[in-house]
């Protein structure tokens, strides 16, 4: 691997390094000895898709988690964290892609909660109002201390974390996804804010997909993938390619298109809208279709509307206008479970909350979907059940004690398969995986994608979504490109990654 | 997580023997311990009485067993009980039919139908409330109870039907048999129980219903996208639930052959805590109607005792209420650590 540690690429004080940091969690090896350093007034930024183990190190250093093996060092100094507050005594914080705040409190309220400033007759109100007003100023942010934090924007609201962050003098602030629900002007602010921040000396350690976005803040680059740290360099070093490199790695194989005869549509979407709960179009305008024996990928960054347009086709969301057809059958009006019976199958995003009954058996989550087909009369068959259950550990390959084991000793991978495993037991003739590889380790994404190339051999048509470009270039025969509701572009699989993320929106300067 | 779930299924302990077999053994205790105390608790007739007691707790609690699994609670079986033994007393005493003239007396039958019908409808109201209003289960059947209980009263002005037995001129005797008769020596109370028991642990082991029951009780998205018609269960557990209150409320209404409209206050909470103690989760999805019988029989057989061997009532209270904490704290230990997933 290309691994470019050098000793100190800028002669700026390191206030807070990793030395061989590891993590796991059982047999799973979330973070595998990172080694890098935070300058200070810099900003470094961790690259790395999904998984890789980004959020795991960011834990670490800002004390939730503590690492297996290997060292913090403050100032020169070795530390372990007991809790995040001990970290943040410290001065490190972290601002969380889902914002803590609670979003009844006032500005003021929010920035003091926990560690209200006392008086002599209870908290001391004017004088935390006061130390906010300073707070804004600094930040030259017009935002009043008494507004409800649910009247602000969100841009504003990202605002008063870092203000948050500021008010216990937090030396190190650590952003995770900070621009990912931010307009193009709020990420001007926020980051004309990182450079103000900068300038006084505070270190900011920031995490982003938007490579390009964050190529224009960083001061230094951390990539990872798999829990190891394949890269590490100064800014006036690297370029948007040299991070793809090192993200995705050249020998990374997941299959090629399978050689399956395409034949009949199978699903046709036309001139499909989704609106959000405030009328806003997710999905817009948009059209598709797919052939039976065809496997279509969707790429897209977060909010790109994927999962509204696949979650609208198995029928849990409602479009404002379009077609759905199934099989020259429009489904528009089908509830969920009758587009199922149909050949339609959904395999959710979140395979916790969406996916999986935690209460039930690896053999009661497999059958769930195909109750029916075991049912004779007025009762299940236990018989036909557990031949349904067998044929699904053993056709999608689930490492498993048995039908009866409880779903939650499989590993994520494991449980994914059982998810997939679930809808292929419905006997679909088009099966929508939505992100089907998230949290999953490499071995089990390659068997995830064996099982689709092994799907569409047999007619199976598939649409399955991703956000990591990698994954567009494995079995998918044409790439799908989308960007804020619509299809940005189309691609057969002899496409680019560099052409993917640009069609994405991913390599737009901000 | 998968470690500890891998070292608990491990090893065969006596804890966790004694942890899953709790209801059983703290029932078989109770048994030990006043028959220990009182001649009178370990004989034939006094079990056959308590059971007969236990009956209506049982069968409300296998309403509130399917609500539970299902996520939800049920607070107005209590009043629906009042309210159905009102009901069903008012047809006794005759219905009063001012246009045509006639005053009709049903036939016994027709009565208990009528009123099981009256109890399922009020119990779909609470499941269409929670399924398609979106009202949470708490507040629907809060109020729901609160206006059972009112029409209760208000059909009675307040006051008891008494002497539901019916008379042989008007065809409409036979009320008291619900009661009062036996069955190859056993209460007809307890085999309407058992035979409830049975189909509702048919219903929830062997049946389709019974899967998606658990399925949306355990993760609703989940069993939603999996093509369970998540509203119906939801619908469907409320009605059933508003339905055995009804049979509840006869079984009652004929043992005393009398139907008052404070009949059953707070038999919601006692329902709630058999099904707690017989170890289904109040979150959803886990529990079965074997726990939830001896969860009944804990409660009617603990309190009965306490009877027999005359502890003040206030008492009887204490130690009751003692018994569900004690049954909450045990479905946190068994529940707690392994129900949690990253």
């Amino acid at each position: 691997m290309s691994a470019q540690t050098q000793g100190a690429p800028d002669a700026a004080e390191v206030v807070l390094a990793a030395r061989n940091v590891a993590k796991s969690y059982g047999n799973v090896h979330a973070l595998k000895g990172v080694n890098f350093d935070i300058h200070r007034g810099q900003v470094t930024t961790l690259f790395g898709e999904n998984g890789a183990g980004k959020s795991t190190l960011m834990k670490i250093l800002s004390g939730v988690i503590r690492p297996t093996s290997g060292q913090i060092i403050l100032d020169g100094q070795p530390v372990s964290f007991a809790s995040a507050n001990e970290a943040r005594d410290r001065g490190i914080s972290i601002i969380h892609q889902e914002l803590s705040l609670a979003p009844n409190l006032s500005v003021r309220d929010n920035i003091f909660m926990g560690r209200e400033i006392r008086g002599p007759l209870g908290v001391d109100f004017a004088e935390e109002e006061r130390q906010v007003r300073l707070l804004m100023e600094e930040l030259e942010e017009e935002i009043d201390p008494l507004t409800p934090v649910e009247e602000l924007r969100l841009g504003q609201q990202q605002i008063v974390e870092i203000a948050r962050a500021l008010s216990v003098d937090s030396r190190i602030l650590i952003m995770d996804e900070p621009t990912s629900a931010l307009s193009a002007s709020e990420v001007e602010v926020l980051f004309k804010v990182i450079r103000d921040l900068t300038a006084k000396g505070v270190s900011i350690v920031y995490i982003s997909h938007h490579l390009e976005e964050a190529l224009t803040i960083t001061d230094h680059a951390v990539v990872l993938r798999d829990g190891t740290m394949t890269a590490y360099a100064p800014r006036a070093e690297i370029d948007l390619d040299w991070i793809v490199r090192n993200m995705v790695g050249e020998n990374y194989d997941l299959g090629s298109p399978p050689d399956s005869a395409r034949r009949g549509i199978a699903l046709s979407i036309r001139g499909l809208s989704v609106p959000d709960a405030t009328g806003k179009d997710l999905v817009r305008d948009l059209s598709l279709d797919v052939r039976a024996g065809e496997i279509v990928c969707i790429y897209g960054l977060m909010g790109a509307g994927r999962t509204e347009l696949l979650e609208t086709c198995a029928g849990r969301l409602r479009a404002s206008a379009g077609e759905i057809v199934l099989e020259g059958q429009e489904i528009s009006h089908l509830s969920i479970a009758e587009r199922i019976a149909r050949g339609l199958a959904l395999v959710p995003e979140d395979r916790q909350r969406d996916g999986l009954v935690q209460t039930m058996s690896v053999g009661q989550n497999l059958s769930l979907a195909s109750i029916r087909d075991f049912t004779r009369g007025l009762f299940t068959s236990r018989r036909a059940e557990r031949k349904l259950i067998e044929d699904s550990i053993r056709s999608v390959t689930v490492k498993t004690a048995g039908g009866a084991a409880p779903i939650g000793s499989l590993s994520g991978g494991n449980q994914q398969k059982v998810v997939i495993g679930k809808m292929l037991a419905t006997k679909p003739r088009v099966i929508l995986l939505d992100e089907p590889s998230r949290g999953i380790d490499i071995g089990a994404k390659a068997e995830v994608f064996r099982l689709l190339a092994e799907g569409a051999r047999q007619g199976l048509a598939v649409i399955y979504s991703t956000s990591e470009v990698g994954e567009c270039l494995s079995v998918a025969h044409r790439i799908v490109v989308m960007h804020k509701g619509r299809i940005s572009a189309e691609f057969d699989s002899t496409v680019t990654k560099e052409k993917i993320m640009a069609a994405s929106g991913e390599s737009v300067a901000a | 997580m998968s470690a500890t779930t891998a070292a608990k299924s491990d090893g065969f302990s006596l804890g966790r023997l004694l942890l899953e077999g709790r209801a059983f053994f703290a029932l078989i205790a109770i048994i030990a311990v006043f028959s220990f105390l009182s001649p009178n608790y370990f004989t034939v007739s006094n079990f056959l009485i308590m059971s007969s007691q236990v009956a209506i707790y049982g069968i409300l609690s296998i309403g509130m067993l399917l609500v539970i699994l299902n996520g939800g609670i049920d607070l107005s079986v209590g009043s629906i009980l009042a309210l159905c033994g009102v009901v069903a007393g008012a047809m006794m005493q005759g219905v009063t039919l001012e246009w045509a003239g006639v005053i009709l007396y049903p036939p016994v039958w027709a009565v208990v139908v009528l009123t099981v019908a009256v109890g399922a409808l009020v119990g779909a109201l609470n499941g269409v409330l929670v399924a398609f209003f979106k009202v949470p289960p708490f507040v629907a059947t809060l109020g729901v109870m609160y206006v059972a209980r009112g029409v209760a009263l208000l059909m009675t002005n307040g006051l008891t039907y008494n002497n539901l037995r019916g008379s042989e001129a008007l065809g409409n005797t036979g009320f008291n048999w619900l009661g009062f008769n036996r069955l190859w020596g056993i209460p007809i109370s307890v085999i309407v129980l058992a035979v409830v028991a049975i189909l509702a642990g048919l219903m929830l082991s062997r049946s389709a219903f019974g899967r998606w029951l658990y399925a949306s009780g355990g993760n609703e998205r989940a069993a939603e996208l999996s093509g369970v018609p998540v509203r119906l269960v939801k619908i469907t557990v409320y009605t059933v639930s508003g339905a055995l209150a009804a049979v509840a409320g006869l079984v009652l209404a004929s043992q005393l052959t009398s139907a008052g409209p404070t009949a059953g206050t707070t038999y919601e909470l006692t329902a709630i805590a058999a099904v707690v103690i017989g170890g289904a989760a109040l979150t959803g999805g886990r529990g079965g109607v074997r726990g939830t019988m001896l969860g009944a029989f804990v409660i009617g057989f603990l309190s009965a005792g306490l009877v027999i061997i005359g502890v003040s009532s206030y008492w009887q209270t204490v130690f009751t209420g003692a018994v569900i904490v004690l049954a909450v704290l045990m479905n946190s230990i068994q529940y707690g650590r392994g129900g949690r997933k990253s």
